[in-house]
């Protein structure tokens, strides 16, 4: 489903006649038939096209498992500088060897060369960060900025002066995906092997490090290593990605999907598999679109399924997405406002013995006390109608039997956390009741049996229920 | 010898587009590096392309109005994602700006793509580095001379308008909220609390560095927009601690980048006897090697003055430490002071050097020894050489030891009576204090331990 939402969002363009006049918003794509689509979904779409999909999958795969743990040290952004940080590398890696004569396109060589200025970029991070006062930002924004130039400097430098064999250099920068060959896809499953195998053996020394790095140094880990080994294999997977998605947007593949995971789970290892896993569905959904239709560069394509899936994370996952989060902060608001009405209304039925009664006048009041809007009120009067605690008697409300319990328990938690902080955290009687206002709610039932008997030991004990005759 | 080809026609114009987008970039970046929202520009000029390119595709017309427009919504947009992912998601700060600039770029990656099918002249690797080349003046004159004319007027391209009006609308912006930029890049808090909205000025920054982004993008491309918000702005902090100063060093500082670069790009090269480079990664280099100078050689924060700050220190230390271990000697009388060794041992147990009170560096090995401060000593005059070869204070040395023991002696009083602190774990830290200058005229005494107070 996501592909198809995909393709509509980017390729949607007003009239698609082939035969339309120029113009720039008409830009005529071939669809592809379902059989097409089908074939490329299922592997079948030729070798190359294979090639790149289990390519990017696996890259996607090692990227979001190894992207968790940037994202909990908090280096979202350094992996960024890291691999703007491989431009100059993949140049000067070109130079040099073509001075030695050696084959100044070989991959490995061009990737070795990334590797050290990257490494060198991160390091540059640190100095900064250690001899100067500048702060992180200033440190990422700084080596970004000026490694990516050094690097347009040597790539022009080679474009201007070296003799032949120069294109395809700057291909790095946006990705290339297409050139993807079946040792480069062999690479890309060996990195995904070892981010998967390095997390597996040491998932409990790498959260460890990333949750409580102090404490983990205390505990007597050797912190440095764990994390040296952590962002070894950050530039591993950065270097991996410079020829499919390019330096530019490799760092997308290493957040995105982190970012995502995080709204599904609290879990660690499952945040790991969660990922994993979208890191792998945007490799794959986004090579396969890129493979269907023309001019979809394959990286920009995969960084944008990854967003679909972060925005439809962002919005609709149920631990942390927003409107779970907003219906449950609803859903407490409603409880918390239900409890103060109907304690309210237990109070005048301890005070009158009328079973709990409020008239209109009362109610407003006890709103415009609350800040409840008009609309809340009447929301709230039909919830705890529908809850069965309260019931119409003529203009007034009444408590039910049901409501007059509920009533019973708000204030007596009342009178115990009141009684609590006077007797145990020697807060003055006139200022306690605002502060139990916001905990009464929340008192589970052991922390009342707890309270009781504290209390108790104290020789202060709280009426069954306070103020209410027969509750 | 370098030799710098200049060429009016050539250079004139590409020059002064890369100094003015350096300059105007500049002077904004140095409220983006005080706030560390460095990256928020990053941010900007990352996802400023899906606005071009949507401002492009949908009025089809490549007027500046238009494209600044696209631009300039597409960067605040970003700063209210940013915000937004932040809020609604609880994403670290980091991680909620990669998500959302990368997205967008990759976005304006993408549209680059659709529309390069019919209009060759909207390219993603220009986005990166420019095209400074293209503003060479084919009919320019030949000498400096004939270049004061109206013509000279009429041949100035857009380009460079476009970022003679930023730069002189963001020096503008600088200067007249100055004071009001300055308290919210410090404490938005108060900025607040004084009625200057910290939030309204937050946007109207990132609005004018939108404009900025936007204005240079197209000349010197988006690298060379990042180094320049955050290059000049950073070294110029590290040369001074005055906000005034720092924004026209920076401004400075980013001029110099432009113009060094710029000439770099094909100075170099040519005397190599090679083509020329990229203009814009070589003025983002020389920016980046700006700083590296900085950093080593500031007066006020660098690295040879810290160094140098810190020997001067350790040396003061231990000749305080020697001068003071002496006068106890003498005080104490166990042992004759013309016999004291270079080393002082004065007290039962031995004790260790005191280091000192910083800790950005490791001290210098050799300033501080006591047999170099001995030799300084000597060579102040505050001791001279003993008949059996030890050190005995001269007069001027003993005012001085007197002076310093009696401040570690006070200290030590101060530490015990009004900082609650055992008599036995005071002398560590009267130990660090004592090098401090002042010390009162009058007050009790004795220590702790019941030694007079000189």
């Amino acid at each position: 489903m996501l592909f198809f939402a995909m393709a509509m969002a980017i390729a949607q363009q007003p009239g698609r006649d082939v035969h339309a006049p120029i113009s720039i918003t008409n830009v005529t794509d071939e669809w592809p038939g379902w059989a097409q689509v089908f074939e490329t979904l299922t592997l079948r779409a030729g070798f190359n096209t294979t090639t790149v999909i289990v390519g990017t999958t696996l890259l996607g795969l090692a990227a979001g498992v190894i992207g968790v743990f940037a994202l909990l040290r908090k280096r979202s952004l350094m992996t960024d500088a890291l691999s703007h940080a491989t431009l100059p590398g993949i140049g000067l890696a070109f130079l040099a060897a073509t001075a030695l004569g050696v084959d100044g396109r070989s991959l490995p060589v061009l990737l070795l060369g990334a590797t050290v200025t990257g490494v060198l970029g991160v390091v540059c991070i640190q100095a900064i960060l250690r001899l100067t006062r500048l702060g992180e930002d200033a440190a990422i924004g700084i080596v970004l900025s000026v490694f990516f130039g050094a690097g347009i400097v040597t790539l022009s430098y080679i474009q201007a002066n070296a003799a032949a064999g120069a294109a395809g250099l700057n291909h790095f920068i946006y990705g290339q995906t297409a050139a993807m060959s079946v040792r480069d896809a062999a690479l890309m499953g060996g990195i995904a092997a070892a981010a998967i195998l390095a997390t597996l053996l040491f998932l409990k020394e790498f959260s460890l490090v990333c949750f409580n790095d102090a404490f983990a140094r205390v505990d007597g880990w050797p912190v440095s290593l764990i994390d040296l080994v952590m962002m070894a294999l950050v530039v591993l997977v950065t270097v991996a990605g410079l020829q499919a998605v390019g330096l530019l947007l490799v760092v997308a593949m290493l957040i995105v999907p982190p970012v995502s995971a995080r709204f599904w789970t609290e879990r660690l290892w499952l945040l790991v598999v969660v990922a994993a896993l979208i890191g792998a569905l945007s490799g794959y959904l986004g090579s396969a679109v890129s493979a269907l239709l023309p001019r979809k560069p394959a990286g920009s394509v995969i960084v944008l399924t990854s967003g679909v899936v972060f925005v439809i994370s962002l919005v609709f996952a149920p631990t942390r997405g927003v409107v779970a989060l907003s219906w449950r902060r609803l859903r407490m608001r409603f409880r918390i406002a239900g409890d103060h009405l109907v304690e309210a209304a237990f109070e005048q039925h301890g005070r009158e013995g009328n079973g709990g009664t409020l008239t209109e006048a009362q109610l407003a009041r006890l709103a415009k006390l609350r800040g409840w809007s008009a609309w809340f009120r009447v929301a709230l009067r039909w919830m705890l109608r529908r809850q069965g605690d309260i019931e119409r008697a003529g203009t007034t409300l009444r408590l039910t039997e049901h409501g007059r319990a509920r009533g019973a328990r708000v204030a007596r938690n009342h009178a115990l956390w009141e009684q609590y902080l006077v007797t145990y955290a020697d807060i003055a009687p006139s200022h306690v009741d605002w502060s139990v206002d916001q905990v009464e709610h929340v008192l589970s039932e052991p922390l009342i049996a707890e309270l009781e008997r504290a209390l108790r030991r104290r020789g202060v004990v709280i009426a069954a229920a306070i103020g209410g005759g027969n509750a | 010898m370098i030799s710098i080809p200049f060429n009016i026609g050539l250079d004139l114009f590409p020059m002064l587009a890369a100094v003015l987008a350096a300059a105007s970039c500049g002077v904004l970046g140095n409220f983006l590096v005080l706030r560390r929202l460095s990256l928020m520009g990053d941010a900007i000029s990352h996802s400023v392309l899906p606005g071009l390119v949507i401002a492009f595709l949908l009025t089809q017309a490549r007027s500046p109005v238009v494209m600044f427009g696209g631009a300039a919504l597409a960067g605040v947009a970003t700063v209210v994602l940013v915000e937004l992912v932040k809020k609604l998601g609880r994403v670290e700060p980091g991680a909620a700006m990669g998500v959302v600039f990368s997205l967008l770029f990759a976005l304006g990656v993408l549209l680059i793509e659709q529309a390069a099918v019919r209009h060759v002249d909207l390219d993603a690797d220009c986005v990166l580095h420019g095209q400074l080349e293209t503003l060479a003046w084919y009919s320019a004159p030949a000498t400096w001379g004939e270049l004061v004319s109206w013509q000279t007027l009429d041949a100035v391209p857009r380009q460079v308008v476009v970022l003679a009006v930023t730069c002189a609308l963001a020096i503008a912006f600088v200067v007249v909220l100055f004071k009001e930029l300055r308290i919210a890049a410090f404490d938005p808090g108060l900025a607040t609390a004084q009625g200057y909205s910290a939030t309204l000025l937050h946007y109207l920054l990132m609005v004018f560095v939108a404009a900025a982004t936007v204005a240079a993008f197209e000349a010197v491309g988006s690298i060379l927009v990042i180094a320049m918000l955050i290059c000049p702005a950073a070294t110029a902090r590290l040369l001074t601690d005055r906000l005034r100063t720092q924004v026209v060093l920076s401004v400075v500082l980013a001029v110099m980048s432009g113009v060094g670069g710029y000439i770099a790009a094909s100075a170099v090269p040519a005397a190599l006897g090679k083509d020329s480079v990229n203009a814009a990664g070589s003025i983002a280099l020389v920016a980046g090697l700006l700083l590296v100078v900085a950093i080593v050689a500031s007066p006020s924060h660098g690295l040879v003055t810290k160094m140098l700050r810190q020997r001067a220190l350790s040396r003061r230390v231990a000749l305080d430490d020697l001068i003071a271990a002496l006068y106890r000697a003498a005080e104490v009388g166990t042992s004759d002071p013309t016999r004291q060794q270079p080393q002082p041992q004065p007290r039962p147990q031995p004790r260790p050097q005191p280091r000192p009170p910083t800790q950005t560096f490791r001290t210098p090995r050799g300033g501080g020894t006591p047999r170099r401060a001995a030799r300084l000593a000597v060579r102040r005059g505050l001791v001279r050489q003993g008949d059996g070869g030890g050190l005995i204070l001269t007069e001027s040395g003993r005012e001085l030891a007197a002076a310093l023991v009696r401040r570690h002696r006070l200290w030590e009083r101060y530490l015990v009576d009004r900082a609650g602190l055992p008599p036995d774990h005071v002398h560590e830290t009267a130990e660090l204090l004592e090098h401090l200058k002042p010390s009162p005229a009058d007050g009790p005494t004795t220590d702790p331990h019941g030694r007079p107070i000189p």
